[in-house]
């Protein structure tokens, strides 16, 4: 790895990167300082399998935070330019742990298949993630992939672009925020299993609960707060400045043409779905949605504070939409959609010629052609027959597609209402019951349709270019 | 007498301030209720109410970076004309010139915090189920802050005239387009017409509403800096007054019930 421009473009480290990772690990080593000094005060020991001693488990954390300095002086030191090919810790470009990770998030279904069982997999394991050292190991074992992965160009050209240093924030702070979340869930969860139902409800939130004087309290903290945050927007006014390309050109278009960032869960759902819906029928359902949750939700308890067991049902359908749903689109839309909308690895080159084979197909062609082929015939017309013609094929044409959304919209929630979800029915009303089910199934009707594109390659149920009337 | 207790015994002080500094319990009180800014709180609270860990307190900076972004706004649009001709050049001049074009990084940034902490109250006014009555109303009233955060944040973008900005709002405006019935390329546009002509067409449809144009342009550029300089944060504040209130009036700060 050369970093002279003119032989190598693409340099995978340069002074400037190895000093800004250098940082970034004395960074994560103060954290670890302290977090040492917390295990220290903490005074646990354990025994050493082979060396049959007993050592302070903080002699761990002080060997790891130990190697950390090492590591960041090495890296703000290391400014030669004709060492830096030499430089030790770099991710092999193409090498086992770029393929294997590009492997996995390079395509749509494993991509989706690792969010959702991620989400699944947090919910399952709580108990095992709240520990505050399980905790803090993920939380070290994201910057080290980050800072890692930092020493790949391809990968600096994404997430080290302005606009989408928010995105890398916002994933550090739903992370840790939903890991305190759950940190506080299970020990209420755990309170309440033993509680006797006497006195006040007997979770965190009401430990110490006195009245406190909002001036200096509240107050102060606020000003506190303000005050981090305009450091906060200042200091990164200095270091990252606000993006501006070129003079806009209607005649130039870039490729790929994103929506900002904020927006493209909806830009991913336009793979699976027609404008009219993604962009204008899921975001009203969305908001409507959103807007409702208060008058679905018939739990009254769970008011007040985090708790998960009383209000499972609610707290994963959130979570669903919120982390797999939501922001996981958007992660996948910001940096894994390059060129031609297709979809690169994190340390992939944005190849504008890289092919994606595309031979979808409509619903009412596997029915007519593939499925029932011999039974019927494709339900066709010419451009000189009546509109009641053309109209009546069209619609015998799109017979399985109306089929299976009538089902999914129409006999899906009576269906739901007497069988799993009979209690639900029971405690919520008629209408109320339908509400819920319809928002369900406009929910669950994202990933449905992605199932049916990688399955069958599925393109439209309904298949109406006439009238642009796609679904 | 100290120059400190000299002013706070001044008339002028007085004037302002109307009781001593808050030093003794009753004065803490007394400031929450004489002081303007001060008596959208309530004098007391519940101590858990405020833990920082309970609340993330991701309203408040939310409510703080909106009066980032008005004073900063305000501050560049002493600098910026929405017009085709200065739009690009006035950014330009206030990153290479203008002194203190600092406060467009600060107003960038600033709108990309908001949008996540946005979220990010949501998502712990759900968790804690604060939603629940009596609050219905006033979460409704948070999704409507929701959507306008969003709506100013995606009018801010295309202000800097530059190829990031116009292609965004292009990609992100193509879909009023295909609104049902409303757009000339959604669906059943053709129910609405008059005679066989269609009164839906590029022309006069639900995008050229939001663009003032059939592409993104120079009307674009003025109808999207009205709306994020004047409209939306009129209703933005408007809703956010509303939001207060209603947490002051529907039982305060969260608690467990």
């Amino acid at each position: 790895m050369q970093v002279d421009p003119f032989i190598d473009p693409h340099p995978n480290l340069t002074p400037a990167v190895l000093q800004g990772l250098g940082w970034l690990y004395l960074v994560l080593c103060a954290m670890n300082l302290w977090w040492t000094i917390r295990v220290y005060r903490e005074d646990k020991h354990v025994m050493v399998p082979v060396l049959n001693i007993e050592l302070p488990r903080a002699t761990f954390w002080a060997l790891y935070t130990s190697a950390l300095m090492i590591v960041g002086f090495m890296h703000v030191s290391w400014t030669n330019e004709d060492y830096i090919d030499r430089f030790p810790l770099v991710l092999e470009p193409g090498g086992p742990f770029q393929t294997a990770i590009d492997f996995v998030v390079a395509n749509p279904v494993t991509y989706f298949m690792i969010s959702i069982s991620g989400t699944i997999a947090v919910l399952w394991f709580r108990k095992f993630l709240v520990q505050p050292t399980v905790g803090w190991i993920l939380l070290n074992a994201a910057v080290l992939f980050q800072a890692l992965s930092m020493t790949d160009y391809d990968f600096r050209q994404i997430v080290g672009k302005p606009d989408n240093v928010p995105i890398v924030a916002l994933l550090y702070l739903v992370g840790g925020f939903t890991w305190l979340y759950f940190y506080k869930a299970v020990e209420n969860d755990r309170r309440l299993a033993e509680w006797d139902g006497e006195g006040p409800i007997p979770v965190l939130e009401n430990d110490e609960n006195e009245k406190v004087l909002v001036w200096p309290d509240l107050v102060y903290s606020e000003l506190i707060c303000m005050i981090a945050i305009t450091t906060l927007l200042i200091v990164w006014g200095i270091v990252l400045e606000a993006p501006l390309e070129e003079p806009a050109s209607s005649a130039k278009t870039p490729n790929p043409s994103k929506a900002p960032w904020y927006f493209l869960g909806l830009q991913e759902m336009l793979v699976y779905y027609d404008p009219w819906l993604a962009g204008v029928v899921f975001p009203t359902m969305i908001l409507g949605g959103l807007m409702a949750i208060p008058y679905i939700d018939f739990n009254r308890i769970g008011n007040g504070y985090y708790v998960f067991r009383q209000r499972a049902f609610s707290i994963i359908t959130f979570l669903v939409g919120f982390i797999t749903l939501w922001v996981a689109m958007i992660v996948l839309g910001t940096f894994l959609r390059g060129p031609n909308w297709n979809i690169f690895g994190i340390y992939e080159y944005w190849d504008v010629h890289k092919l994606e084979a595309l031979n979808n197909v409509m619903l009412s062609e596997l029915f007519y052609l593939d499925w029932f082929g011999q039974f019927f015939d494709m339900p066709s017309y010419g451009n000189d027959d009546p509109m009641g013609k053309k109209v009546s094929m069209i619609l015998l044409r799109e017979l399985p597609g109306f089929a299976v959304i009538g089902i999914y919209f129409v006999a899906l929630p009576p269906l739901l209402a007497i069988t799993c979800l009979r209690t639900f029915y029971q405690r919520m009303g008629y209408l109320r019951f339908m509400v819920f089910t319809q928002l369900l199934l406009w929910m669950a009707a994202l990933p449905l349709k992605m199932v049916l594109r990688w399955a069958l390659n599925l393109k439209y149920l309904v298949n109406i270019p006439e009238y642009f009337f796609n679904i | 007498m100290s120059v400190g207790d000299y002013i706070r015994g001044s008339q002028i002080w007085k004037s302002i301030f109307r009781h001593p500094a808050p030093y003794d319990r009753r004065n803490r009180v007394v400031v929450m209720l004489t002081n303007f800014f001060l008596h959208l709180h309530p004098v007391s609270v519940k101590q858990q109410g405020i833990a920082l860990s309970y609340t993330w307190c991701m309203g408040g900076i939310t409510f703080f970076l909106f009066l980032v972004e008005t004073i900063t706004g305000v501050l560049l649009m002493f600098y910026y004309r929405p017009t085709l001709e200065w739009a690009y050049q006035d950014i330009l001049a206030l990153r290479d010139v203008t002194t203190l074009g600092i406060m467009r990084e600060i107003h960038r940034w600033g709108a990309h915090a908001m949008v996540i902490t946005v979220w990010l109250h949501m998502y712990r006014v759900f968790l804690t189920g604060s939603y629940k009555p009596p609050r219905e109303f006033n979460w409704v009233v948070g999704v409507l802050l929701l959507v306008l955060t969003l709506l100013l944040s995606f009018t801010g973008y295309l202000l800097p005239w530059d190829q990031l900005a116009i292609w965004a709002i292009t990609v992100g405006s193509n879909m009023a387009r295909a609104t049902p019935v409303l757009g000339h390329e959604g669906p059943g546009f053709q129910l609405l017409n008059l005679g066989g002509y269609d009164l839906i067409t590029s022309g006069s449809d639900a995008r050229f509403l939001l663009l003032g144009s059939r592409f993104v342009g120079e009307e674009t550029l003025n109808r999207f800096y009205i709306l994020h300089c004047v409209a939306i944060p009129l209703a933005a504040a408007g809703l956010i007054a509303i939001h207060f209130w209603r947490i002051r009036k529907d039982g305060g700060i969260s608690q467990p019930l």
